[in-house]
């Protein structure tokens, strides 16, 4: 099937999604996604940062489609002819969407845990705007321990629906969900539960903001002060291959492996890599796995900027263009 | 005096009653369709009538009925919409109560014509009582033959149940009627797929309106090329409207379509004209959802024409100058009525009702909410009424399910027909008493 993004054109599956395609040209075509999360089923089409204009249906129907669409969750046909980033309407819209995401929302990005891997934090960078409408109270909860690892902070929470998947799809009994309607709605665990299922510390991973934190990382580093590293262990209840946020010679977290997109990466046989709470909370020494090697950041990410991946191509580097400049370093200085 | 085809014998005494419904022509659509018509020929006679869904959003319904997926050894469902939640609309309410074995009778034809062997009536919550009366009727028709086995002694059977819902406005909208009726909660889900093709338990399902369903047996009856030439051009039939506001005579009313506004609003037969002798200020036409329309756009169309109650005549001009029929919950609005006040109420329904699924309606409907109320406090500067009407563009037609139009249009409306208003409240900072609202309002300003 033949669809085109943004002018680009592209061969795609039966069955593909509008955001499936547009992520196969490329991240410049490809529409943000806070809901959207592929590893899960049913998931996307709730938050609407997606949305897409179909300025043509397909080649059997060139009629434009009346409303915007959720690409995360509209299949294409052949045919197809859909604008994201150059529909102004469009940007205007997702502007709309970040605003309204952002009404109950704190900016409390200095002090949240998720700051530099927030997806949110992205979103308002790109099309957010830089100062509020809504003057009004916010949305306020106390935070709560939902796991004896998990904390949840509901002032926070977009209501993306990714944990509540997560725990219907990978663990063996969901005790937690959305309660109340509206704006009134949040997660919450059934009464006097905790969630505490081998495969609970997952939601903590696919939570595009600060809802769900680690609390045994909250607090102790920022991110881009830590080196991830790919690393695995043998174990036996999932595939332990992981990523190790390391400060120094300490483990600081232990998270799954993320793609591109910022989703789980497939393991080998191609299961999403979800990991077992063994592996996140219980092997915080460097001993207890083989180190693979850095893990590539990509510049987009604030995490590139105390990033080492390639720090001795950059000395090397600096080194040349100082001698070039006939710069003298200080400790050579007369 | 129009022609009354649902509620014609509304007035008889025990009319609720099988007995007496059966003695005044009631059951013969079934006699006549499980005896001697296909399934084909039934929903070609729908076809041919034009019928046009009554909840609301007027699709045909022949046409509805010809998108299910028939694939075999998989089940086919009808599921009954009597969720009528819609401010202002509580005609299905009146038809359910005064003639339980009308609907029921609808079910029957219908299930039969879309091969369904087990079909739901899906009722709010809040008609609990309704649902009472209509379990004693599916009763007396199980007792009667009319349902369960062999129904009449022919090859088709039908189950029938009533399911009353939590009483959540979302449970209207027919996706998230169906996750209810799955005992899940209310919440819309993303189409498509549609419910025609995979609706309830993921079986092929139709959800039809009440009122659409009962316009079935005069359908069968009279066949669909006559029940056709009732009404004017795409809008056939007749149509149950529930009137109320600051009328003399506020009630449900079976009009034929084509009745001038004008005729419907002044006339003895109908509202019996405005209540003390008042002027005319504005109406919403067609349940509390579809734009408010002032005197002079209401009475007249954009070609100056007389506006007619049909689906086209109510929309002509599109939004800018006209309207929709909706459900046919007409709400008539005197001189003296604060249409801000007004939309408050709706803002505060319409916040309340979100589901809470996407962002624009869980947060916006909110906000919307929390600014007429500041008009109401005296605090509101010009500035809210462009804050507002941005806030409603960036609602309207980016939610999953209608609701978001639904809480978008009237905001939309006020402002296009009535902003002088809120700039006069704006500027007199003079704050409107709405204490009665607050014991359910959760919107803190």
């Amino acid at each position: 099937m033949k669809v085109t993004i943004d002018g680009i054109e592209i061969d795609v599956p039966k069955g593909t999604t509008i955001l499936q395609a547009a992520r196969m040209i490329g991240p410049e075509v490809a529409p943000p996604t806070m809901c959207y999360y592929s590893k899960l089923k049913t998931s996307g089409g709730y938050c609407r940062t997606c949305i897409v204009k179909v300025t043509q249906g397909s080649s059997a129907n060139p009629n434009p489609m009346p409303k915007p669409v959720a690409s995360c969750r509209t299949e294409v046909m052949d045919g197809m002819v859909v604008e994201n980033v150059t529909n102004p309407d469009i940007l205007e819209a997702r502007k709309g969407v970040v605003e309204f995401l952002l009404i109950n929302h704190p900016l409390d990005c200095p002090v949240c845990d998720q700051a530099g891997e927030c997806k949110l934090q992205d979103l308002g960078y790109e099309h957010g705007s830089a100062k509020t409408r809504f003057e009004f109270k916010r949305r306020e909860y106390e935070m709560i321990d939902i796991g004896d690892k998990i904390k949840l902070h509901m002032n926070r929470c977009i209501l993306c629906y990714r944990c509540v998947k997560t725990a219907e799809q990978f663990t063996d009994g969901r005790v937690h969900g959305v309660v109340h309607r509206g704006d009134a709605a949040e997660i919450s665990t059934y009464i006097e539960k905790f969630i505490t299922n081998d495969f609970s510390g997952n939601v903590i991973d696919v939570c595009p903001v600060g809802a769900l934190t680690d609390k045994t990382f909250r607090f102790k580093q920022r991110v881009w002060f830590t080196k991830p590293m790919d690393a695995h262990r043998d174990c036996p209840t999932c595939s332990g291959k992981v990523r190790l946020w390391l400060k120094g010679e300490d483990v600081a977290r232990v998270t799954s492996r993320k793609d591109q997109w910022d989703e789980v990466k497939d393991t080998d046989d191609g299961k999403p890599g979800f990991i077992c709470n063994s592996c996140r909370y219980d092997h915080k020494k460097k001993s207890d796995w083989v180190i693979e090697g850095p893990t590539h950041i990509d510049r987009h990410s604030v995490i590139s900027q105390g990033h080492y991946e390639h720090l001795n191509e950059l000395k090397t580097k600096i080194l040349k263009q100082q001698k070039a400049l006939g710069f003298i370093p200080f400790d050579k200085r007369p | 005096m129009g022609k009354k085809l649902l509620i014609h014998n509304d007035h008889i005494p025990n009319i609720h009653t099988l007995a007496v419904y059966k003695e005044n022509g009631g059951y013969a659509s079934v006699e006549k369709a499980l005896k001697h018509m296909t399934p084909d020929q039934v929903t070609d006679e729908v076809k041919k009538s034009g019928l046009r869904g009554r909840g609301g959003a007027g699709f045909p319904t022949g046409l509805k009925w010809s998108f299910l997926a028939k694939p075999e050894g998989v089940p086919r469902y009808l599921v009954c919409n009597a969720d009528e939640s819609e401010p202002g609309t509580f005609k299905d309410r009146y038809l359910m109560e005064k003639i339980p074995h009308a609907l029921i009778e609808g079910m029957i034809t219908s299930s039969y014509a879309l091969g369904a062997a087990r079909s739901y009536i899906y009722i709010r919550g809040e008609y609990f009582y309704v649902a009472r009366i209509l379990e004693t009727a599916i009763e007396e028709a199980y007792a009667a033959g009319f349902l369960g086995k062999n129904i009449l002694g022919t090859n088709y059977s039908l189950e029938l149940s009533v399911q009353v819902g939590g009483g959540a406005y979302i449970c209207g909208e027919e996706t998230a009627l169906l996750e209810s009726l799955e005992g899940k909660r209310g919440n819309p889900r993303i189409k498509p797929p549609f419910p025609a093709v995979a609706g309830l338990w993921g079986c092929p399902t139709v959800v039809n309106n009440v009122e659409t369903i009962a316009a079935v047996c005069p359908i069968v009856m009279m066949g669909g090329e006559e029940y056709a030439k009732i009404g004017i051009g795409k809008s056939t039939g007749t149509k149950l409207i529930s009137a109320s506001g600051h009328i003399n005579k506020p009630g449900v009313y079976e009009i034929e379509l084509g009745v001038p506004v004008e005729e419907f609003i002044y006339s003895e037969e109908y509202c019996g004209g405005i209540r003390n002798g008042k002027k005319l200020k504005a109406v919403v036409a067609g349940g509390s959802s579809v734009p408010i329309l002032p005197t002079e756009l209401i009475l007249k169309t954009a070609k100056g024409e007389p506006r007619l109650m049909t689906y086209e005549s109510l929309a002509d001009g599109g939004f800018q100058t006209g309207t929709m029929l909706g459900s046919g919950g007409f709400i008539v609005m005197d001189e003296d009525t604060s249409i801000v006040k007004n939309l408050f109420t709706f803002a505060r329904f319409y916040h309340h009702e979100s589901c809470g699924q996407c962002s624009p309606c869980r947060e916006g409907t909110g906000w919307m909410e929390k600014i007429l109320k500041k008009f109401l406090n005296g605090t509101a500067t010009e500035s809210d009424v462009e804050l507002l009407w941005d806030i409603q563009s960036k609602i309207e037609g980016k939610t999953i399910c209608p609701l978001g139009e639904a809480a978008a249009w009237p905001v939309a409306a006020a402002i296009r027909h009535f902003k002088h208003e809120f700039i006069e409240i704006a500027k007199s900072k003079k704050f409107v008493d709405v204490s009665h609202y607050n014991r359910l309002n959760k919107a803190s300003v």
